[in-house]
């Protein structure tokens, strides 16, 4: 029972990492998913209150 | 106005009879205890338990008026966060005043002792210090930053009605029993899962309740992404439940008794705890602060992360990889030597996710880097980036065995998890207050800049004195340690290696001093920014929305 489930951690587990690795990088490099991400590197940045009617930044709930 | 600032909703009031139930149970229990507690410390802790949940019963009634309670569903919940940049400030100053009483009892073991109070005890007082600046400290500051992010990058109010004001006060009242307990000698006596059992099971419903307040506001958000700051806070989250959960599975001896036995015993016990203990590094002190990184360092520097992609691949190595690594406390143990090489395997592996996190943190700020050199708050957050990347490098090479064989049991290791907890941790959730206070209290910025550049400088000073003195401290004690003479005796009594080390105790004492010194300054910093007015400041910060922006 120890050796086959040490063996079985020692072979499937290393091919399931690896392919969860594979994975990870293949959705992160994807090209189609460049601009999601370069807007979502902006995130933090984008949460200011929206402009005013007169274009001025609405300052009236800070 | 473009917006509307208050959307003022009915509460359905569920939240609040809930919350008043689990008082009432609580209190119940309690009761109980206090009355047929079987030892002294369970009737203590009984008489206090009660006295919380009273409490907690008047805060939930004195939350509804006459005509139920209003949710300003239009506007970010902050009062919850300030109350908890507020907590995070007290527990920071109480746990470092702890760590520096017990730095001065090692270098000087009379210092503090009363035969009449044995609560003042290194034994009674160490789990006290670890606990109140790891859980206490670094659990207030990740509670009150995830809320503040969750809500900001979903633009969501917080989930829940009156749930995270029952995270925030469970978790409060979670760490006075566990702090009160181990001064009174109730503990498990499992490194940083010190509190018995009946303090793991409010623990575990505090943090359900945590979990579903972080996920209900990300069901409710109106970004289509979900932020990488927010994976960081989620899967530290859900983690520590697991963790907390199968590493405190025990038997109370009796249902009103403070005393229980654990299911695990022998070397299954060590690898639960270890499993347990460093997850506790990986998932708390790593991913959760992480998320601040993520969150703050752009924010304040005004620069988008510098890669995303690199985030993303960061996230998933990182919590993949850091589940494996506890077996490295174990070396040359009863543990199967296989799983002593791989928890070192993964360890050494962890050094690639680490180094590409604080790459992605120092380099966030490519653009801005003047930023360095006016802003004190951003010097104090890349400081601790650099400290990430230290001690994450430090860390593989301790856990590789032939480098263990010297370093475990000693100062080494010490040096190495201050130079994480002071230097990464702390400076970063310092600087996460820093930026937090003035944008939730709506004040111009903090009210001394000049006092954050003390701070700043007290801090790193100490944390140098401190890690300093520590390397050649546990590196003396481990080679006096295996020292032989000719004839295969020890060279060394034991003694003579505590005595060898008296200079590097006061160094170290030293350091933890100027590190609480920096943060009492904060302290008042921070009082006289909330209280007083800010109206002239050179810590000048843009203001942050309150109302929830319209789509």
């Amino acid at each position: 029972m120890y050796e086959a489930l040490a063996g079985f951690a020692q072979t499937w587990g290393l091919l399931f990492f690896f392919a969860v690795f594979i994975g990870v990088l293949v959705y992160a490099l994807w090209p189609k998913n460049r601009e999601k991400f370069d807007a979502a590197a902006r995130m933090p940045l984008n949460d200011d209150a929206p402009p005013s009617e007169d274009g001025k930044k609405d300052e009236s709930n800070v | 106005m473009s917006q509307a600032t208050a959307m003022p909703v009915k509460s359905s009031g569920l939240d609040g009879m809930l919350i008043g139930l689990i008082c009432i149970l609580g209190a119940f229990w309690s009761l109980m205890a206090a009355a047929r507690g079987v030892d002294p410390q369970m009737v203590a802790h009984g008489w206090l338990m009660l006295g919380g949940f009273i409490i907690g019963l008047v805060l939930v009634v004195n939350a509804y008026s006459a005509n139920g309670r209003v949710e300003e569903t239009g506007l970010y919940h902050d009062n919850v966060i300030k109350a908890g940049a507020i907590a995070t400030m007290f527990w920071a100053v109480v746990g470092l005043l702890v760590g520096v009483v017990i730095a001065l009892q090692l270098a000087w073991p009379n210092i503090f002792y009363f035969e009449q109070f044995g609560f003042l005890n290194f034994g009674r007082l160490r789990p006290l210090h670890t606990s109140a600046v790891i859980f206490a400290f670094g659990g207030n500051a990740l509670i009150a930053t995830s809320f503040y992010v969750v809500q900001r990058t979903s633009r969501a109010r917080l989930a829940g009605g009156l749930w995270p004001w029952f995270v925030f006060w469970g978790y409060q009242f979670f760490i006075v029993i566990a702090a009160s307990g181990y001064v009174m000698g109730v503990t498990q006596a499992q490194e940083y899962a010190e509190p018995e059992w009946y303090a793991d099971i409010w623990l575990t419903l505090v943090w359900v309740a945590y979990l579903m307040v972080f996920l209900g506001t990300l069901w409710k958000r109106k970004e289509p992404h979900i932020y990488v700051a927010n994976w960081f806070y989620l899967a530290f989250i859900v983690t520590i439940a697991v963790l907390h959960l199968v590493n405190n599975l025990s038997i109370p001896v009796d249902p009103f008794g403070s005393f229980s036995y654990r299911v695990f015993s022998g070397v299954q016990n060590a690898l639960t705890q270890w499993w347990y203990g460093h997850n506790a590094v990986g998932f708390f002190l790593t991913a959760g602060f992480l998320g601040i990184m993520y969150y703050f360092i752009p924010k304040r520097v005004e620069r988008p992360v510098y890669s995303y992609r690199l985030s993303i691949v960061h996230f998933w190595t990182l919590i993949f990889i850091y589940i494996w690594a506890g077996p490295h406390h174990l070396h040359y143990t009863a543990l199967p030597e296989w799983a002593q090489t791989l928890g070192m395997t993964f360890s050494v592996m962890l050094w690639m996710p680490s180094w590409g996190g604080m790459i992605n943190g120092l380099m966030t700020l490519s653009g801005a880097w003047d930023k360095l050199r006016t802003d004190p708050v951003v010097r104090m957050m890349v400081v601790s980036v650099a400290f990430y990347g230290m001690s994450t490098f430090e860390g593989p090479l301790m856990s590789i065995r032939a480098v263990n064989a010297l370093s475990h049991y000693t100062d080494w290791t010490i040096g190495h998890v201050h130079s994480g907890a002071l230097g990464w941790v702390g400076m970063i959730s310092f600087g996460a207050i820093y930026c937090m206070v003035p944008w939730l209290w709506k004040k111009k910025g903090m009210w001394s800049r000049a006092l954050i550049e003390w701070h700043f400088w007290l801090a790193t000073l100490g944390i140098l004195l401190y890690i300093a003195a520590m390397w050649p401290s546990g590196i003396t004690q481990g080679l006096m340690w295996r020292a032989y003479n000719d004839l295969g005796f020890l060279e060394y009594s034991f003694i003579e290696t505590v005595e060898a080390m008296h200079p590097y105790y006061i160094i170290r004492a030293g350091g933890g001093l100027l590190f609480l010194a920096g943060a009492i300054l904060m302290a008042f910093n921070m009082y006289k920014t909330i209280t007083g007015d800010v109206s002239e400041t050179e810590d000048e910060v843009t203001p942050q929305p309150r109302a929830i922006p319209a789509e």
